[in-house]
């Protein structure tokens, strides 16, 4: 195991006082998980801003950005299935917008992520915030907050289980809910 | 799922798949650009054999919406009124690249004939063939029914079905393709359906479908019905006398203003009414009933682009890699699945 409970936790406490630190308080900020993981760990980020930042809302900042539309592997992949996108109510233009996955890897997913925000408005600023950062970037894209640098080699799979969206076991239904990060090697 | 033929064979999965991603596609509507990049590249054929504006112009603007390429082809005014034949036809455009063909055609079972034979390597869809079918119809029928039914129970829409709604479909069953998908499919919803129709406008064998059939409208919104469904009287089609006047015919089989009056007065207040289009305002539909505020018309028209998306989506985004290239890829993936799950991080 790479990561625990505990330290997913305290990499999200880190991570929400990065953000507020340089965005130097909550003003206009707004946090947009991609489908699947990056949303539950977008929804956790919130909370914790909200509990260092009283005067914060935290499911008025929240939101989900699906980008399955705006990848680039649509036509080499098998079908997949399409995310509700919801931005909070107060939009994106001028904001700060910062984008959250569990996983960093080749970059293709935030390159898909940047095109799916700029058709839904203009926002100020655009930040990026990840729980494991592997290695092995195909575009030149890079994470503003980074829960963990995890070397690894490609040959590996990083898996992430929150436990909002998965449970223990190779299912992802049945069995205990966990919060963890291992790294399952793969013959 | 490669093709889109019917809701006949269309699993339970696929048919809550393919109203789930549609769920999604309306959403776009919404937004400041209305337009993913999904299907950059590809193209679309409209081949249309049979007159259509709203199932074309809806193919057309869900395929632009998704950007892809749309190319409409009419059978009037083309090669077809010079005696070309469907083998030629679909070749031609094979040759010139479709990656997707939407047909409607007057001969049932056409569209099957273009997925069966390999005259195109495309995905098929279709748009209405003959006395047939009309799938991506009976889906938006369903997409607009699952909205009210998840409104009125206060649950959200996706992921549902329709077990334990009542949906009647009165008018001309023996000519609608309509009424053929919509029975089939809203059996895999688990809807309740019943028929009703002059006996003459039944087809032969109407009693081993899986549904209820009435002769008696007045009789089936009496026992309750959640969702009226008026088909179009198919007057091009009717070559026989089926019932002895359009008088007659509305005021026993019509939805007029007397039965939008009874659904008030039996309590049924949040039954709607649909019509797939175009309507013969006054015959199968009074105009009262029509622009009712029950009346999910124009609902219908709309969700048929999100619906049509969703099918364009979901057959046009798979791998398309060929064939050989395609096992060689699966062979790599399943000795380094590292690289197959490189896509989602």
């Amino acid at each position: 195991m790479v990561l625990s409970q505990a330290d997913i936790d305290r990499a999200l406490t880190r991570i929400a006082h990065e953000i507020l630190e340089s965005n130097k308080g909550s003003q206009d900020l707004v946090l947009l998980g991609i489908p699947r993981r990056g949303y539950p760990l977008a929804v956790r980020l919130a909370a914790k801003i909200a509990a260092a930042d009283p005067t914060v809302d935290p499911a008025a900042i929240v939101g989900q950005l699906d980008v399955t539309m705006f990848r680039d592997d649509l036509s080499h992949q098998g079908t997949r299935p399409v995310y509700p996108t919801q931005l909070p109510r107060t939009g994106i233009d001028n904001k700060v917008v910062v984008l959250i996955d569990d996983v960093l890897y080749s970059g293709r997913t935030i390159r898909a992520a940047l095109d799916a925000l700029i058709d839904l408005g203009r926002p100020r600023i655009v930040r990026l915030a990840v729980l494991i950062d592997r290695g092995h970037r195909e575009l030149p894209i890079r994470a503003d907050h980074v829960g963990k640098n995890l070397p690894t080699s490609s040959a590996e799979k990083v898996r992430v289980r929150l436990e909002e969206t998965d449970s223990a076991g190779d299912g992802e239904t049945g069995g205990t809910p966990v919060n963890e990060v291992v790294i399952e090697a793969t013959a | 799922m490669r093709h889109l033929l019917s809701t006949e064979d269309l699993s339970l999965a696929n048919a809550i798949r393919i109203l789930d991603t549609a769920e999604e596609m309306a959403a776009v509507g919404e937004r400041e650009v209305k337009k993913l990049p999904a299907l950059r590249g590809r193209t679309v054929v409209n081949l249309f054999f049979e007159d259509s504006t709203r199932t074309r112009i809806s193919f057309e603007a869900a395929a632009k919406r998704l950007s892809a390429d749309v190319i409409n082809f009419a059978a009037k005014g083309s090669s077809v009124s010079k005696g070309e034949s469907l083998k030629d036809t679909a070749q031609t455009l094979s040759a010139m690249g479709a990656d997707a063909v939407v047909i409607r055609h007057w001969a049932s079972g056409a569209p099957h004939r273009l997925a069966d034979t390999d005259w195109i390597d495309a995905a098929v869809i279709n748009a209405g063939d003959g006395t047939h079918e009309h799938p991506t119809q009976a889906l938006l029928d369903a997409f607009t029914m699952r909205r009210h039914w998840a409104r009125l129970a206060g649950t959200p829409s996706a992921g549902a079905d329709l077990k334990g709604m009542r949906v009647a479909i009165a008018g001309d069953v023996l000519h609608s393709r309509v009424a053929r998908s919509n029975v089939w499919l809203l059996r895999t919803l688990g809807a309740d359906v019943t028929l009703v129709a002059p006996p003459t406008l039944l087809p032969i064998g109407v009693e081993k479908w899986p549904c209820k059939v009435s002769y008696d409208l007045d009789q089936t919104l009496a026992g309750g019905v959640d969702a009226m469904m008026m088909l179009r009287v198919q007057g091009e089609r009717m070559n026989a006398s089926f019932f002895p006047t359009t008088r007659e015919y509305s005021r026993r089989w019509g939805f007029d203003d007397n039965r939008l009056r009874a659904l008030d007065s039996l309590g049924f207040k949040d039954t709607i009414i649909m019509h797939p289009g175009p309507m013969n305002r006054g015959l199968e539909i009074s105009s009262a009933a029509a622009d009712s505020p029950r009346s999910t018309v124009l609902a219908q028209v709309r969700n048929g682009v999100s619906i049509r998306m969703a099918a364009l989506y979901l057959l046009l985004s798979g791998d398309t890699r060929e064939p050989a290239h395609h096992t060689a890829s699966t062979h790599s993936a399943a000795t380094n699945p590292a690289h197959a799950t490189k896509e989602s991080h």
